[in-house]
């Protein structure tokens, strides 16, 4: 049997890529380095892989806008955002770490479905006010934190964000991943509807909310435990 | 027309004023490091689009050199922790007004500037509404809050400082990642890797395949950073010849599950940095990889459940 030809050299960005993260060194060195082999190994020269890499960063620009919200934000945090968030959980006699994050994470996909993907966010939601509130309401239960459990509530604040707005948006019929998937079948010569694409993103969604809440629900008796071991240890 | 040139201006300007903040900043061992690094980094915003690629190419490559062997510090932020509780006492809810304008107004502007025209011109570059609709919206917001509030004037740069050092170099790069997917795909990397994949797995039961094509999409997700980069590879290598053509599979279930697997991928890379890694920067943890973590268990049980569910839905025909 004749077997394709596969031109391995050009996986020489992937192999730097994962050695570079394995070695733990400094990330954009990684990506750069990275970035300049794969267009040696595709056969520019040297001043074209620098240009190719320029373009490249230029036109991906539009992923930085985010960094826009940080003047309101840290003028809002200076001012005593985050413990005024911290401080209203703790007044609800109710709240829970669980609760919180469960309540978030059923908004943060229904708002996702509905085509709302900006209502969250790491830098405008979670940092000012999701994890404070997490944050809060694990203080009401447990009182004085130790570091690794506070680390631990907000690293459950970020996931959160992350997994309810990955399984709800593919639910909504103008994102892009739905565009790009629909492209790309017209191209092979295969017509899909939008919507068709949205109704079978639901028995995933239902799964994620099914599988992450379900360890949300035990997150609760863990931050317990490991509050009083390190009390026990204390 | 506002079109997204006009929002790097915006970031350029911003970038500027965080590294003048730095120069400034005796605090700061490494204060000409950061200063370089935020000031190469506004003028890719402020002229990037006018300066010619190879350039550009040599101010990342200044940036990156900067970042990583000379190194980022990080000044001292003074303010006690009591001030911030007896301000967060005196304003109360009222913190959360500006907090709020942000996601409420990029919405609300999402759909409305796509219907806004004056004279028969879209008021802003339509393609590209939402990231335009978030500047406004934070514009507004800060508006609101410098109302408010009224501190000086020079407070939300100097603000954006210390969140923007506290994020670090982490805040670069998903846009250098974004810019090595593009090289990747310029150089083939994906129909590599599914000539690999076709060559080494026996791919002749159903089961097998959609294994495969799932898989796969999670593990291209993770190494390119972006399911989007890995669906048409793995679509047009493995699941459009075997899933939909030899075994009569049905392509928009396919798909739309297909898809959906390489977002379990983006759980668990640090190549997605900007949903893995940029939130340990801004949460201030300790380990890079702490958000990964927690979604690890999800990403893969979530997996396992797409390929019953594509090996159940997509042959029922």
């Amino acid at each position: 049997m004749v077997l394709p030809y596969v031109p391995v050299f050009s996986l020489i960005g992937v192999v730097v890529v994962v050695v570079g993260f394995v070695l733990r060194i400094n990330p954009l060195l990684v990506v750069t380095v990275a970035g300049l082999a794969t267009g040696v190994a595709s056969g520019l020269g040297p001043l074209e892989v620098v240009g190719a890499f320029g373009k490249a960063f230029i036109t991906s620009r539009y992923v930085a806008i985010v960094w826009l919200v940080l003047p309101v934000i840290g003028l809002l945090e200076h001012a005593g955002l985050k413990e005024r968030a911290r401080a209203v959980v703790s007044q609800l006699r109710a709240a829970t770490v669980t609760r919180v994050l469960l309540v978030y994470f059923v908004i943060r996909q229904i708002t996702a479905a509905l085509g709302l993907t900006s209502l969250g966010g790491h830098a405008q939601m979670v940092r000012p006010l999701i994890a404070p509130m997490a944050e809060g309401a694990a203080e009401n239960q447990y009182g004085k934190l130790p570091t690794a459990t506070r680390n631990r509530i907000r690293a459950n604040a970020a996931a959160v964000d992350n997994i309810a707005l990955f399984f709800g948006e593919d639910i909504f019929i103008a994102i892009g991943s739905i565009l790009l998937i629909r492209g790309f079948l017209d191209q092979n010569g295969i017509h899909v509807e939008p919507t068709q694409l949205a109704i079978w993103a639901i028995p995933t969604a239902l799964c994620a909310f099914i599988i992450h809440c379900t360890r949300l629900l035990f997150l609760d008796r863990r931050l317990r435990r490991e509050v009083s071991e390190n009390a026990e240890a204390a | 027309m506002i079109t997204l040139e006009h929002i790097y201006w915006l970031s350029g300007l911003m970038m500027a004023g965080v590294a003048i903040v730095n120069f400034r900043d005796r605090s700061n061992r490494r204060r000409i490091n950061n200063a370089a690094f935020w000031g190469i980094y506004g003028i890719t915003f402020l002229i990037g689009s006018r300066l010619p690629d190879a350039v550009n190419g040599f101010l990342v490559i200044a940036m990156v050199l900067v970042a990583s062997i000379r190194g980022l510090g990080q000044g001292v932020d003074l303010t006690p922790a009591e001030e911030r509780e007896a301000s967060a006492r005196r304003w109360g809810n009222k913190l959360f007004i500006p907090a709020l304008t942000i996601p409420i107004l990029t919405v609300a502007g999402t759909f409305a500037f796509k219907r806004f025209t004056v004279n028969g011109v879209a008021l802003v570059d339509v393609k590209q509404v939402t990231v335009i609709a978030l500047a406004i919206a934070t514009l507004v917001a800060l508006a609101v809050g410098m109302l408010l509030l009224r501190p000086a004037l020079s407070a939300p740069i100097k603000e954006a400082r210390r969140l923007l050092d506290a994020v670090g170099w982490a805040a670069v790069l998903p846009q250098m990642l974004a810019a090595l997917g593009a090289l990747f795909a310029l150089a083939g990397v994906g129909n590599v890797v599914s000539g690999l994949a076709q060559r080494w797995i026996p791919l002749d039961t159903p089961l097998v395949v959609v294994t495969t094509y799932a898989v796969g999409m999670a593990v291209f997700t993770m190494i390119m950073g972006n399911a989007f980069a890995a669906f048409p590879v793995m679509t047009a290598g493995i699941g459009l010849p075997l899933i939909v053509q030899k075994f009569g599979g049905d392509p928009t279930i396919m798909a739309a599950i297909g898809m959906l697997s390489g977002f379990c991928g983006t759980l668990m890379t640090p190549m997605a940095a900007n949903f893995n890694i940029v939130p340990t920067a801004l949460l201030e943890l300790p380990d890079e990889n702490a958000v990964i973590k927690v979604q690890i268990p999800t990403a893969l049980i979530l997996l396992g459940a797409n390929i019953l569910l594509m090996n159940f839905l997509v042959f029922r025909r």
